[in-house]
């Protein structure tokens, strides 16, 4: 069999590393729960939860049980097929963009040289660009599928605006790649590292309007239009009960996650720590000293992410489509026809 | 069998399946779901074919964009009920005749594949790379490319001058 052909050795460590990241995406979507209410909290001037453990810390694991055990109810006009896969695509859009995003640098362990990136393609980018444009998915067959006019509604609106701020964050995309002429993450990771400035001192306006637009596809407040409960009485996920319910909010924290550390990886230098020369440390200590920056900048995003949540209010739906479609967009393109014109006049 | 002849016939039947049941469903949601996955399936063959950015591309506009669109349309005139077509007796032979035309011209774009796929090959098989890609379309097809670009952006004013009447 020329099936035995393949590198198992390679194979094996893929599949590890996979479900190290998954698991890692799992517990930190977990606690950006906990976080949320932790922030919540401490805007509002409470406490936030403090009663399950220390701090309140087994606060995720309990509402996790909670939702566990409670009654699965499939509305009777639902179409049941498509009831279950709208949480499931959900989850799996979440997961998929993680898969490209480098981790930390290439480490020796035990003779073998383990790359901490599951693929390095050289579409990465785009590859992104795909997963975030099949995220709707989820939310429009989940809504669609509920039987419920509020879901469908919700799933509508989520739809839109997910296409409407998709093109601005592509369009700023666009001229952050005219500056690193690579479209593969590691490589643009790599740039950061060894040039002099991250990406954001080159690109403020294109991280400005990447930031936005990431609010935006990860439907977090003040662009949490699909879930407005006081139109919509919930949301697309109205009729979800026990942990289908779960998986939506869940996947909403794990798109959360991977989105920081995309911008992180993108425009704040990924693994690359401040004022440390990565290339004096040995192989392990790099590694961790890589990871303690990629996840210390994530982490403040994130905690960005949740402030901006608890201190704006919600747009209007025109407001919103007015923003993405008259603001976002001109100076994204804006910011790309600038871009371009430097780029030709200062590099070549 | 090596592991690419696998996968290859694993994304052929997938892909014709897929496209039969897109036919077949009495659902239009249903048919919708089984595009985006005929759509994947091509998108693997480019893969295969080492055209990362044709198959990404692929996903992006058919699968991201294209079939969001038509979720869209679907789930507001809510044909969720079968409706009864109307049949008429030359139906069939119309469809037969459409059909038989669109084979002969599948059939005469396709005939050459062979010696080009041998061309194809001589030049290492990375043409389908993004910075190949991107040298023959901003080099040696700048015309054309501009002028479908003119294409799509007149298309683009067509659409809101019609939107802007009602």
């Amino acid at each position: 069999m020329t099936l035995l052909a393949l590198d198992w050795a390679f194979t094996l460590e893929k599949i590890i590393l996979i479900a190290i990241i998954i698991s890692i995406s799992l517990v930190v979507a977990m606690y950006a729960t906990y976080a949320e209410r932790k922030v919540a909290g401490f805007m509002q001037d409470r406490i936030g939860p403090n009663r399950a453990g220390p701090f309140g810390i087994l606060q995720p694991l309990a509402d996790g049980l909670k939702l566990f055990f409670k009654e699965e109810v499939i509305p009777n006009h639902s179409n049941k097929f498509l009831f279950i896969l709208g949480p499931c695509l959900a989850m799996l859009t979440a997961m998929m963009t993680s898969a490209i995003i480098p981790w930390g640098g290439k480490v020796e362990l035990g003779g073998r040289i383990v790359d901490l990136q599951v693929a390095d393609i050289n579409i990465g980018i785009l590859y992104i660009f795909g997963v975030v444009s099949l995220g709707v998915y989820g939310m429009m067959i989940g809504g669609w599928a509920s039987n419920n006019k509020y879901s469908l509604m919700a799933a509508l609106r989520g739809a839109s605006q997910a296409i409407s701020y998709e093109l601005a964050l592509g369009i700023a995309l666009i001229a952050l790649l005219m500056l690193t002429g690579s479209l593969s993450l590691r490589t643009i990771t790599d740039q950061q590292i060894q040039g002099n400035w991250w990406n954001i001192v080159y690109q403020p306006l294109g991280f400005l309007i990447f930031f936005i637009c990431s609010l935006a596809e990860c439907n977090r407040a003040p662009f949490d239009l699909p879930e407005a409960e006081s139109e919509l009485n919930m949301g697309y996920h109205q009729e979800y009960s026990s942990m289908k319910l779960g998986f939506f909010l869940f996947a909403e924290y794990i798109n959360m996650f991977i989105s920081c550390t995309v911008i992180a990886t993108l425009f704040l230098g990924g693994y690359d720590m401040p004022f440390v020369d990565e290339a004096g440390l040995s192989g392990i200590t790099a590694l961790l000293v890589g990871l303690l920056a990629l996840f210390g900048k994530t982490f403040f995003l994130i905690f960005v992410f949740m402030w901006i949540r608890w201190t704006l209010p919600r747009f209007r739906y025109d407001q919103l489509m007015n923003l993405g479609w008259k603001a976002l967009i001109p100076l994204a393109l804006l910011n790309m026809v600038i871009t371009g014109a430097v780029v030709l006049f200062t590099m070549k | 069998m090596g592991i690419t002849q696998l996968l290859f016939w694993f994304l052929t039947v997938l892909t014709l399946g897929s496209a039969l049941m897109v036919i077949f469903s009495k659902n239009p949601i249903y048919s919708i779901l089984w595009l985006i996955v005929t759509f994947f399936a091509i998108s693997g063959h480019y893969i295969l074919l080492n055209a990362q950015f044709l198959a990404i591309v692929n996903i992006i506009v058919y699968a991201g964009a294209i079939m969001v669109l038509f979720l869209f349309v679907v789930m507001l005139m809510n044909l969720n009920m079968p409706a009864s077509p109307v049949k008429k007796k030359w139906m069939p032979f119309a469809g037969i005749i459409s059909g038989g035309c669109l084979l002969l011209v599948l059939i005469a774009a396709l005939k050459d594949t062979e010696a080009m796929r041998r061309e194809l090959l001589m030049k290492s098989g990375d043409i389908g790379l993004i910075n190949n890609l991107g040298m023959v379309l901003f080099k040696d097809y700048i015309l054309p490319f501009e002028i479908s670009s003119v294409l799509f952006l007149s298309a683009m004013v067509g659409a809101v001058v019609i939107g802007k009447k009602n």
